[in-house]
């Protein structure tokens, strides 16, 4: 059976990794490719950075850090922010990342998505998902509504509609952030994640609101994810990946144990 | 020299990267010549056996496969190579290489785990290996240890004793194949951590029995 993966999840900008409290206020808190051996060493199963460097000229420093990457730690990790066309993406892989992942680009042009699951196959696409809940109304029936640019803007969009619609056009795995817990540290959220799990056929990585590793067990459960993503708890030291794994592989939750 | 074979079948950059990192020269290679130089091979690979076969054709590389075969060059197929080096692959309806007896097949849409919900396809992410024989190449590895998968097909030799290891995903199928001057396996050891470039390190220093 396959493990139940934990993903910690590194932003960086201008070659350095933040990590931002509901996208405000970030602040510099290491480099990116010691982190990733850090984690790498302590049993994470793969790892997903955000470049969320604001200007077009520094992106070729992402890559720089992306080949560094490559060359430090041997387990999939995956890229997203600022991937806009295909060959955006090519050369992501090609500095060795697994996966990319897109979001707000494919809201923008779908067809990102078919194109890069026909370029480098659909396990390379992962579809980053942010969501809000916002009540079931006509144009959004399940409730939950997809938003860019940090949760400011609303698109009006059904988030279980888009999901569905991206898996159609070739997304291999569905990254799923709920704006409302993200950065609260008081726990996933449940009922998205397994609204949204228990109807795609696409491996679904929770997202958002891990404070302690009770909150994994329940997202991995109840929440039907197939991974989740940590970044506070494990960034400023509350929480190892292993404590974590321990913690779950004691709850009967099945996750790799060696490595 | 280690040739890894470049056949327009994905990135392969991970495999030379994990090579290098354990301090083994290597060479991604288009051709057959080099190829058949090689003190040992590696032939990766993602995507899909029909383009695959057609591209290996085209560099000559299938001969290549067989004469290194014959030669007792050491060969690690790694994903879609594992699933190359069978006679025939059901994705694309395929002829393949040949050099192990059996078929590449499908996961059924369907299957299930042991609580009867349905798995996911492709079979993505870590799991384990259980060992059918002892092998040079997967020695010192414990039984926890989990791999690195990404496939919705899975090789299915002929003969039994050519599996080396099984990996349950609503079935049972080989993950390793062992057969003669060939070890291949339908997982990525180069990103599956410490165990995988132990194996990587493993085969790097295999002689096989002649």
């Amino acid at each position: 059976m396959l493990s139940k993966r934990i993903i910690p999840c590194l932003d960086v900008r201008n070659g350095k990794t933040t990590k931002g409290v509901q996208f405000k206020g970030n602040i510099d808190i290491g480099d990116p490719v010691e982190m990733a051996r850090f984690y790498y060493e302590n049993g994470a199963d793969e790892i997903v950075f955000y470049d969320i460097t604001a200007s077009s000229d520094k992106r070729g420093i992402m890559l720089d850090v992306v080949r560094r990457v490559a060359e430090t730690i041997f387990i999939p990790f995956s890229v997203g922010g600022g991937i806009r066309t295909v060959e955006d993406m090519r050369a992501v892989l090609l500095a060795g990342a697994e996966k990319i992942s897109v979001n707000s680009a494919a809201i923008l042009n779908p067809d990102l998505i078919s194109q890069g699951a026909r370029a480098f196959g659909n396990q390379c696409v992962v579809l980053g998902m942010d969501v809000k809940f916002v009540g079931k109304r006509p144009e959004i029936p399940s409730g939950y509504e997809m938003v860019i640019n940090g949760g400011r803007r609303p698109m009006g969009m059904d988030a279980l509609e888009w999901a569905q619609r991206a898996e159609s056009l070739g997304a291999g795995e569905i990254c799923l952030n709920s704006i409302d817990a993200d950065g609260t540290q008081d726990g996933y959220e449940i009922s998205l994640t397994s609204l949204i799990s228990s109807n795609v056929s696409i491996p679904v990585i929770a997202s958002g609101g891990a404070g302690k590793p009770e909150h994994l067990l329940d997202v991995l459960t109840r929440g039907r994810a197939d991974a989740a993503l940590v970044a506070s708890m494990v960034h400023y030291g509350a929480y190892s990946i292993s404590e974590i794994k321990s913690f779950l592989h004691s709850n009967g939750v099945k996750v790799r144990t060696t490595w | 020299m280690i040739a890894i074979i470049d056949y327009d079948a994905g990135n392969l950059t991970s495999v030379a990267r994990a090579v290098t990192y354990l301090g083994y020269e290597n060479v991604v290679t288009r051709d057959a010549r080099q190829v058949l130089a090689a003190e040992r091979i590696i032939f990766p690979g993602v995507g899909a056996a029909g383009s695959a076969m057609t591209s290996l054709k085209q560099l000559g590389m299938d001969i290549a496969l067989h004469d290194a075969f014959q030669r007792g060059i050491p060969i690690l197929g790694i994903c879609l190579g594992t699933q190359i080096i069978m006679k025939y692959s059901e994705e694309n309806e395929t002829p393949c290489v040949g050099l192990v007896p059996g078929t590449v097949r499908a996961f059924s849409p369907d299957i299930r785990d042991a609580d009867g919900a349905r798995l996911k396809i492709p079979h993505m992410g870590w799991n384990r290996i259980e060992l059918q024989q002892e092998h040079p190449v997967l020695a010192g590895l414990k039984p926890s240890d989990e791999f690195y998968f990404v496939h919705g097909y899975y090789p299915d030799p002929l003969h039994a004793d050519h599996i080396v290891g099984k990996t349950r995903y609503g079935i049972e199928f080989a993950s390793v194949i062992g057969y003669r001057n060939i070890i291949a396996t339908q997982f990525h050891p180069e990103k599956s951590g410490h165990p995988g470039l132990n194996l990587l390190d493993n085969f790097c220093h295999w002689t096989p029995n002649r």
